[in-house]
């Protein structure tokens, strides 16, 4: 427990002792609130639908951005062979770098409930699928943050763990999306409908939070974390 | 304290530690040397617990580097190849950071971090960010990291890779005094720097060991023959032709000559006090002496002899 919070502490300072933190935080509060309010008085409605749809795409970006340093970084510059050699379990260094990436996520989304709060001030939204929606937002996010962490373990170039990790979350959202299931054959309709990161986000948005949807997220979660174990793991033997 | 039997390392199909055995006694300083790409950092990895071995056992202080690698990091303390460290942190963050990790209880903290940062001369840079210290105070303070637990083993990559001649001197003295009490072993190709500080040597070539004893024993057992300079003043071939006769020369060359003096080196069997008969040589033939002196032994000669790489020089 220690290590671990030993490790997030340095990596979530790291990323304010630079202006890497500022800049996420800054151009996704920027890029949230012009895609919301673009919509909003046009339609004329207080409801954030819109916004939470476009949440899993701009995500996309952004979580990749955030990880892509974390193991990266340290192959690159070598400080991973102190760092595993030191008396640290692999996984709870991976764990440390996973919760500061999260919590930076978590600091962004949290900064944006400006927005729900505006429209509630506007006119009189219906709570259930803002609740929900953001519930989602921090299932999927934390998602993501896993799949980009595996996606920086793999490479010592920052770069191509950013393109990596988009790849990897784009494949997992896009194989939920009617325009894959559309195309599929029946057979792995239904299990690539369940493997589809959006299509949870969806049941979650309508207000519903269902143990299914949770059960998902926290099994992708698990499943990238283990996988960086392992990857991480992998050095020994290569 | 450490001990090395059959270590065996591949990287695909190159084989980059064969078959290795060593030992490391409490309170011994071990240099390991050889060429670039000779096994060094494999092997120093390997002790670490960076990486893994494919054939072998290593125990560190009675653990198994494999099955009880926790308990052996926490004894070791490593400073990597060019001491890699955190650019973006500050100095005392950093050290505050290992020392979380390596578990120093809280109350000792602030003592340890001062007792390493006298110990590796950071007084003054502890207010900057580690991306601003110059090579030689980031080395030192990668040796204060590897110190804040006050491990019974240190181990050394390169540790004087890439300073300068002064850093050179006080990172060795630092070794040296630290080394009173701890076990070390660092590797360097640096030759002197061995012969300076350690008090065992193991020359590694292609991943074997091809020499294991301390810095005087190897550097005889390079070679039966001493090398002696010799400068005298006389006719030069007749100089050369009496040489040519005497028997306990095995071998000259003339390697300078001026106007009436003429400079030579001479190859002789050892034990045979060949300094001393050279001298009654030249006064038996009424030349005169400018120069006579016994070639330093060098650590050199048996590097270049033992990896091989004699013809390259």
């Amino acid at each position: 427990m220690n290590n671990i919070a030993a490790i997030f502490k340095k990596e979530f300072k790291s990323y304010f002792n630079s202006p890497i933190a500022y800049i996420y935080i800054t151009v996704f509060l920027c890029l949230s609130a012009w895609l919301f309010f673009r919509g909003f008085f046009l339609i004329n409605q207080a409801e954030m639908r819109g916004f939470f749809g476009l949440m899993p795409w701009l995500f996309l970006f952004f979580m990749p951005a955030v990880t892509m340093k974390l193991w990266a970084e340290e192959k690159k510059i070598g400080t991973i062979e102190i760092l595993m050699t030191l008396p640290i379990k692999d996984y709870e260094v991976v764990i440390g770098k996973y919760l500061s990436s999260f919590v930076l996520f978590g600091v962004m989304i949290l900064l944006s409930l400006s927005l729900p709060l505006t429209v509630a001030y506007l006119g009189d939204p219906d709570g259930g699928p803002i609740i929900g929606g953001y519930i989602g937002l921090f299932l999927m996010g934390a998602a993501y943050v896993s799949i980009g962490l595996f996606a920086s373990t793999l490479t010592e170039n920052q770069i191509v763990a950013f393109i990596l990790g988009i790849v990897m979350c784009f494949v997992l959202l896009i194989i939920g999306e009617d325009i894959v299931l559309f195309k599929a054959p029946n057979w792995l309709v239904p299990l690539l409908s369940y493997l589809g990161l959006g299509a949870h986000f969806s049941s979650l948005l309508r207000g519903v939070i269902d143990s299914r949807d949770l059960i998902y997220y926290l099994s992708v979660i698990g499943f990238f974390l283990y996988m960086s174990v392992l990857s991480v793991e992998s050095r020994k033997w290569r | 304290m450490i001990e090395v039997r059959n270590l065996t390392k591949r990287y695909g199909l190159t084989v980059a530690v064969n078959n290795v055995s060593f030992d490391a006694k409490a309170g011994e300083v071990l240099g390991f040397l050889g060429p670039n790409g000779a096994g060094k950092t494999t092997t120093m990895r390997i002790l670490t617990c960076y990486l893994s071995a494919d054939e072998g056992t290593v125990k560190v202080d009675g653990y198994d580097v494999f099955e009880e690698s926790i308990e052996v990091r926490k004894r070791i303390g490593y400073l990597p190849e060019s001491a890699p460290l955190y650019t973006d942190m500050g100095v005392i963050d950093y050290l505050k950071f290992i020392a979380q990790v390596r578990d120093i209880p809280k109350s000792q903290r602030s003592r340890r971090l001062k007792d390493v940062i006298d110990i590796c001369g950071l007084e003054k840079m502890i207010q900057k960010d580690v991306g601003e210290l110059s090579k030689g105070y980031r080395q030192r303070l990668g040796l204060a990291q590897s110190l804040i637990h006050d491990p019974p083993i240190l181990i050394l990559d390169e540790p004087t890779a890439g300073l300068d001649p002064s850093q050179i001197i006080e990172i060795r003295n630092l070794i040296k005094d630290i080394g009173k009490e701890k076990t070390i072993i660092f590797s360097t190709h640096i030759l002197s720097e061995v012969s300076a500080t350690c008090s065992r040597i193991l020359i590694i070539n292609d991943g074997e060991i091809v020499a294991n004893g301390a810095p005087d024993e190897l550097a005889g057992r390079a070679k039966g023959e001493e090398v002696i300079h010799v400068g005298i003043r006389g006719p030069r071939e007749e100089i050369e032709a009496k040489l040519e006769a005497l028997s306990l020369v095995s071998d000259f060359k003339r390697v300078k000559s001026d106007d009436d003096i003429c400079g030579y080196q001479i190859v002789s069997q050892k034990g045979k006090n060949a300094a001393e008969e050279l001298f009654h040589f030249v006064v038996q033939n009424h030349w005169s002496l400018t120069e006579l002196r016994q070639e330093a032994i060098s650590l050199e000669d048996v590097f270049l002899k033992l990896t091989g790489s004699e013809s390259s020089t």
